[in-house]
């Protein structure tokens, strides 16, 4: 554990869990599945909100 | 706390020498704690207790749940794994989903209840915490995350459905709706008590909007996808609205933004309304990002303010209140009263709403609902802890000063000192004053709702640690603004949550109105579900004997009753899969669960006396009416109306309740004797076994045997 993999971690760990890695993980997938072009950034992240719309996550009390 | 994984941990001598300091400091903790009366105790001492305890529970109780009664196997996949479509099943790192899971299930109630169970003393209060969360909390997360990723991901009431029958369905729909109901009306409650006549607050609540609008338009339009930037701005802005709310406050806006009670709850009615039928990018998807922020933010903060400055508890350790059942804050004696007003911190049904989710379809590994169920609830209890502790170093004057009902308390300093002697504890109308002038409100006087009084616990710490009393005040409204966030947030989507529930249903009748995009069905269910819980909002805020008084018991009421739910579906799982040996693991809890809140139930519906049972209330109040008299606190005819249309409404909701409870229980109990009779295992509704082809850790950390495994997902296990 050094300075710079706990950076390291903290930088992962923050886009992870905020979902800003998600656009990645989307283009490496869909280089595996899919054909044709993949998504651009914006309409990957529309398309991600839009979902919520439907499934909205509960909070709880 | 030490998490070890569930492969491979073996016993060294280090690791037995290590528990038995574990051990014996928490059992050391808990000593100093039954055994201190009448001198002040260090909060230091509940810090350990509840730590250590944790720690050892997690290390053995949990892993014998996973291994022995739950049989968590790694070899086998999970739906992240077999349904991975990208979107709502994918394996997710352990950390980032523990992270997204205790963001999901931490909210309002640990910190509400345990500052109004203050009123019993601290020490029952933490026992509760403590002992409910491990025996009872915990594996009701834990079990019921096991058991809907074993079915892809399926909710509490398609479980029940599914294992029960549709009898027991029905009742688990009706109960989870209208639970929610409450919920939303009881929390939106204490935000009305803490913004009410607070232009500062208001303000900076009323500038959230603004904020997540402007942080939407950010995310959809200018930057797209990136969160943490748009966070960062958002935050930057909230703390200068938070420091904007104290020069409103000097200032000649000041008016405007002092809202009576009642124009707060139009204002949260017409909120709750918008946010629900807006597109999610506009205002609920910024608004979460905030409140997500803020929450794991000033708990952190919390944490790390309790531990510098360690606080002396000023609260008794059991108060008379406990047994005489006749305290102002809530009434009623320590059984059943003091589980049904902790609530969340301990054990908490709406957790099960959560568990049987999102974060089932995520996990990468079966052994990982040890951590993510079971760890989150731990460390949710553990806000609970902090909660009690901020309370609980107040002065008892101030604390009574600030959560006895107004009807009790009067409007003016000297009116609460001379209440608060009657109580038994003393506080001068000057100190009163100078409480309300170190904080900028314009009085501490019947704060009611417990948001207040933490703000004053928290602004406290806070400010010993940061900026002392020159920023108590900024500290309090830092504080104030926390909880009215992440309550708001609650309110946004538990509204959106309600509405789709309402259309699924409403969508068997009469098709049109089940499909998410027809606009008159989706107004139309949204305006249904924000007027249901708008109405107790609003009887609440009028209520002459106190909302929070009348209505958080029925909070707590409904809350565990819905654990009752999902533990009677873990146990009934339990022994339809042939594991009736192991079935006291949830039936315990369930057993006692129900009893707290079965007594709860039949107390607030048949007590005799009216300041508990709501029918002797309204009796009450209906014989006076019939004779034309009006009686304190009511003070017109009008308010003795009131009293007997809330007491009768609240009345039927409790029984309503119990009777759903008790027909999902029965149910169950049919089940559970056919399965025991029947010679072949009666069938279950779990998805079939797959093998595995992910490697990952089980625990937190991983360990050597698991950093040798090559890792496939994630990939952020090399630190």
């Amino acid at each position: 554990m050094t300075p710079r993999s706990i950076l390291r971690f903290a930088r992962w760990y923050v886009r992870e869990i905020t979902g800003a890695s998600g656009y990645e993980r989307y283009l490496t997938r869909h280089r595996s599945h899919a054909p044709g072009p993949p998504l651009s950034r914006r309409e990957y992240e529309r398309l991600r909100t839009d979902q919520l719309d439907r499934n909205p996550g509960a909070r709880c009390c | 706390m030490s998490i070890t994984c569930t492969g491979g941990s073996k016993v060294t001598p280090k690791s037995i020498l290590v528990w038995t300091v574990i051990a014996a400091v928490s059992a050391a903790a808990w000593g100093v704690l039954a055994l201190s009366r009448g001198e002040k105790v260090s909060a230091i001492w509940l810090v350990a207790a509840a730590l250590g305890s944790y720690a050892i529970a997690y290390r053995f109780y949990s892993r014998f749940i996973a291994r022995r009664v739950l049989g968590v196997d790694d070899r086998r996949a999970t739906p992240a794994e077999r349904l991975d479509n990208g979107v709502d099943y994918h394996p997710t790192d352990r950390r980032v989903l523990l992270g997204h899971h205790f963001a999901a299930i931490a909210g309002a109630g640990p910190l509400v209840g345990p500052v109004l169970a203050a009123q019993m003393g601290y020490l029952p209060g933490t026992i509760w915490i403590i002992v409910g969360v491990i025996l009872a909390g915990a594996v009701q997360d834990m079990v019921t995350l096991f058991f809907s990723m074993r079915r892809d991901g399926k909710s509490l009431g398609q479980m029940v459905r599914e294992e029960m029958g549709p009898i027991g369905g029905a009742a688990a729909l009706i109960a989870v709706f209208s639970i929610m109901i409450i919920l939303l009306a009881v929390l939106a409650l204490v935000v009305v008590n803490a913004l009410a006549a607070s232009p500062w607050g208001t303000f900076s609540i009323a500038m959230t909007i603004p904020i997540a609008l402007f942080m939407g338009f950010y995310l959809r339009v200018l930057r797209p996808g990136r969160v943490m930037e748009t966070t960062m701005i958002g935050i930057v802005l909230l703390l200068a609205a938070i420091a904007g709310g104290g020069w409103i406050e000097q200032s000649a806006w000041a008016g405007v933004f002092t809202l009576s009670p009642q124009a707060l709850v139009i204002c949260l009615v017409a909120y709750g309304f918008l946010a629900s039928v807006l597109p999610v990018w506009m205002l609920l998807a910024p608004r979460d990002y905030l409140s997500t922020f803020m929450k794991v933010g000033t708990i952190g903060l919390l944490a790390l303010g309790v531990v510098f400055v360690m606080p002396q508890l000023s609260n008794e350790a059991v108060t008379e209140f406990a047994i005489s059942g006749t305290g102002p804050v809530f009434a009623g004696s320590l059984f059943p009263f003091v589980f049904i007003t902790i609530a969340c911190g301990a054990l908490s049904g709406f957790h099960a709403l959560i568990a049987s989710g999102t974060t089932p379809k995520m996990i990468q590994k079966e052994s990982q609902v040890r951590l993510i169920g079971y760890g989150a609830m731990l460390m949710e209890s553990f806000v609970a802890i902090m909660a009690l502790i901020a309370a609980s170093m107040l002065e008892p004057g101030l604390y009574y000063a600030m959560n006895a009902p107004a009807a009790l308390l009067g409007t003016t300093a000297e009116s609460a000192a001379t209440a608060v002697a009657h109580l038994g504890f003393s506080i001068t109308p000057d100190d009163l004053r100078a409480a309300a002038r170190e904080v900028q409100e314009q009085t501490v006087i019947a704060r009611t709702g417990g948001a207040p009084t933490l703000a004053v616990g928290i602004a406290h710490i806070l400010s010993g640690v940061f900026g002392g009393a020159a920023l108590k005040a900024f500290w309090y409204h830092f504080a104030i603004m926390f909880e009215a966030l992440f309550i708001l947030t609650t309110v946004d989507a538990g509204t959106r949550v309600g509405r789709f529930m309402l259309q699924d249903t409403l969508g068997n009748v009469w098709k049109p109105i089940g499909r998410v995009s027809w606009k008159p069905g989706l107004w139309g269910t949204s305006a249904l579900v924000v007027l249901a819980w708008g109405y107790f909002l609003y009887t609440g805020v009028n209520d002459p004997l106190g909302g929070i008084n009348q209505l958080f018991p029925l909070f707590g009421i409904a809350n565990q009753l819905l654990a009752a739910i999902a533990l009677t579906l873990c146990t009934t799982i339990l022994v339809k899969s042939g594991r009736l040996r192991w079935a006291w693991v949830t039936g315990i809890p369930l057993a006692w669960d129900a009893a707290v809140t079965l007594t709860a139930s039949w107390q607030k519906v048949f007590h005799a006396d009216p300041r508990i049972g709501f029918f002797a209330q309204r009796e009450r109040y209906a014989d006076a009416l019939a004779a034309g008299k009006v009686l304190p606190p009511a003070k017109n005819l009008d308010q003795m109306h009131a009293v007997v249309v809330n007491s009768t409404v609240d009345g039927v909701l409790a029984a309503m309740f119990a009777l759903l409870v008790i027909v999902v229980i029965a149910n169950a109990a049919v089940v559970c004797l056919r399965a025991v009779s029947a010679r072949e295992p009666l069938p279950l509704a779990e998805a079939p076994r797959v093998e595995s082809s992910i490697v990952a850790p089980s625990g937190l950390f991983a360990t050597a045997a698991e950093r040798r495994e090559p890792a496939q997902v994630g990939g952020g296990d090399r630190t």
